[in-house]
C-alpha cells in the first residue's frame, strides 16, 4: 500500500513536471510571454523607421550592452514609431544630447540601438527623451536609392 | 515454381493478417478506454513504469542534444554573423522535430521493449489464457492501462525533452560562447508560434505515442509464446517502432508546416 502511494505521488509530481515544461515552452519560447522588466531607468526615442528592430534588442553604447528596449509603439498622430529603452542604473551619466542610432549586428544580424554619447552637462533621468535618432538603414531603400543616382548620373 | 508463388501468396497473407489482428487490437484497446475510468490505479501504475521511470534518460538526452544543438547552430550560423539567432535555431529544430522524434525512439528503446517483453511473457507463460478462463478481457485489463498510459507519458516527456533542450542551448550559447543573453530569448520569442510549433509537436508526440505504445503492445501480444519468439518480438517492437516514427515524422511535417 505504501509502495502503490509512492507511485502515486512520483506520477504526480511527473505530470506536474509536464506542465511546467510545456508551460515554460509556451511562456518563455514562443511568441506568448515576452516581457522582462529589468532594472534601470527608461528613456524613450522617436524613430522615423525602426526596420525590423524588436521588443528586448540590445541598447549599446560604444559597444557594450547598457540596456535594453523595452517597447516599441507607434505615435498616430506624427507617423513615428516611439521606442522606450530601458537602462541599466550604473551608467546614469549619459548626456541628453545622446544620439540614438539603429544599426545592425552583421549583414544580416539582429538590429539594435546604438547610442553615442553628447556633449551636455546634464545627464538623462528616467523618463526623459531621445531628441537626436537616425533610423534604421533599410537596405531596399539604399538599393533604391543607389540606382536612382546611378540613374540620374546616366542621363546626363 | 507453383510452390514458390504458394510461398509468396502465404506470406503475404500472413502479413495482411497481422495488420489485420493489430488494428482489431487497437481498436480493442480503444474500446477499453471507458472500463478504466473504473480503476484509475491501473493506469497510475503504467504512467508510472512508462513515464516516470522515463524521466531520467529523457532529460539527460534533451540536455545533451540541446547543448550540441547550441554548438553546431552558433559554428554555422557565426559564420553569417547571425549567432544571435541561435535561439530560434535550438528551440525551432527542438520543439518541431527533436522533442517528439527523440523521445519516441527513448521510449521505444527504454518502455517500449519492456512492455513487449512484459506482454510476450505473461503469453508464454499463459497468464493470458488464465485471465481468460476467469472471464477477464486481457486486453481490457493488461493491454489498454500500458497504452493510455504511453498515450499520456509521451507528450509530457517530450515536453520536457525540448524544454530542457532549450536550456541546454542556453548555457552553452549564453553561457559558454557569448550569444546576446536578451536577443537569444527575444529572437526565440518572436520567431515561434505557440500553435504553430509548440501546439504541432504536442501533436506530433501523441501521435508518436499511440504508434509507440500499439506497436510494442501488439508485438508482445501476438508474439511466438516462446523464449525465442518473445526475444524476437522485442526487437521487433524496437525496430518497427523506430521506422514507424522516423516515417510519421516525415508526414507529419508534411501535413504541419510543408504548405
Amino acid at each position: 500500500m505504501m509502495r502503490l502511494r509512492w507511485i502515486e505521488i512520483a506520477v504526480g509530481a511527473f505530470m506536474v513536471a509536464g506542465f511546467v515544461a510545456l508551460f515554460f515552452l509556451a511562456m518563455k519560447v514562443s511568441n506568448l510571454g515576452a516581457s522582462s522588466v529589468t532594472d534601470g531607468y527608461q528613456v524613450s526615442a522617436r524613430f522615423d523607421n525602426i526596420g525590423s528592430l524588436k521588443v528586448r534588442a540590445p541598447v549599446t553604447m560604444a559597444g557594450v550592452r547598457v540596456g535594453r528596449v523595452e517597447a516599441i509603439g507607434f505615435d498616430k498622430d506624427t507617423y513615428e514609431a516611439v521606442v522606450s529603452l530601458r537602462i541599466d542604473r550604473r551608467y546614469d551619466t549619459i548626456p541628453t544630447d545622446t544620439f540614438a542610432n539603429i544599426f545592425t549586428a552583421g549583414l544580416l544580424g539582429e538590429q539594435y540601438i546604438g547610442l553615442a554619447a553628447g556633449g551636455s552637462d546634464e545627464f538623462l533621468a528616467d523618463g526623459d527623451e531621445l531628441e537626436y535618432t537616425q533610423s534604421a538603414l533599410v537596405l531596399e531603400q539604399m538599393i533604391g536609392q543607389f540606382l536612382f543616382s546611378k540613374a540620374e548620373e546616366g542621363a546626363k | 515454381m507453383l510452390d514458390l508463388l504458394a510461398q509468396l501468396g502465404r506470406s503475404g497473407l500472413a502479413a495482411i493478417e497481422r495488420l489485420g489482428r493489430g488494428h482489431l487490437l487497437l481498436l480493442g484497446m480503444i474500446g477499453g478506454l471507458p472500463s478504466l475510468v473504473a480503476r484509475p490505479r491501473l493506469l497510475t501504475a503504467q504512467i508510472y513504469n512508462i513515464g516516470v521511470l522515463s524521466v531520467l534518460i529523457v532529460t539527460v538526452s534533451g540536455l545533451f542534444v540541446g547543448m550540441v544543438l547550441g554548438l553546431q547552430g552558433y559554428y554555422v550560423l557565426s559564420q553569417f554573423g547571425a549567432a544571435e539567432s541561435l535561439g530560434v535555431m535550438v528551440a525551432a529544430s527542438l520543439v518541431r522535430e527533436l522533442g517528439p522524434v527523440v523521445t519516441a525512439l527513448l521510449v521505444a528503446g527504454r518502455a517500449g521493449s519492456a512492455l513487449t517483453a512484459e506482454i510476450g511473457l505473461m503469453k508464454a507463460t499463459e497468464q493470458l489464457s488464465g485471465l481468460e478462463m476467469m472471464a477477464v478481457d486481457p486486453v481490457k485489463r493488461i493491454l489498454t492501462p500500458r497504452f493510455l498510459g504511453g498515450l499520456i507519458a509521451m507528450p509530457v516527456l517530450a515536453a520536457m525533452f525540448s524544454a530542457v533542450g532549450v536550456l541546454g542551448g542556453y548555457f552553452v550559447g549564453v553561457g559558454l560562447l557569448g550569444v546576446d543573453d536578451g536577443a537569444f530569448w527575444s529572437q526565440m520569442q518572436a520567431k515561434i508560434d505557440l500553435h504553430e510549433d509548440v501546439i504541432n509537436g504536442v501533436i506530433k508526440s501523441l501521435v508518436f505515442g499511440v504508434v509507440v505504445t500499439w506497436i510494442a503492445l501488439f508485438q508482445g501480444y501476438d508474439a511466438v509464446p516462446t523464449s525465442e519468439g518473445v526475444s524476437r518480438a522485442t526487437t521487433r517492437a524496437v525496430v518497427h517502432s523506430a521506422l514507424a516514427v522516423l516515417g510519421l515524422d516525415f508526414v507529419l511535417t508534411a501535413l504541419m508546416f510543408g504548405d
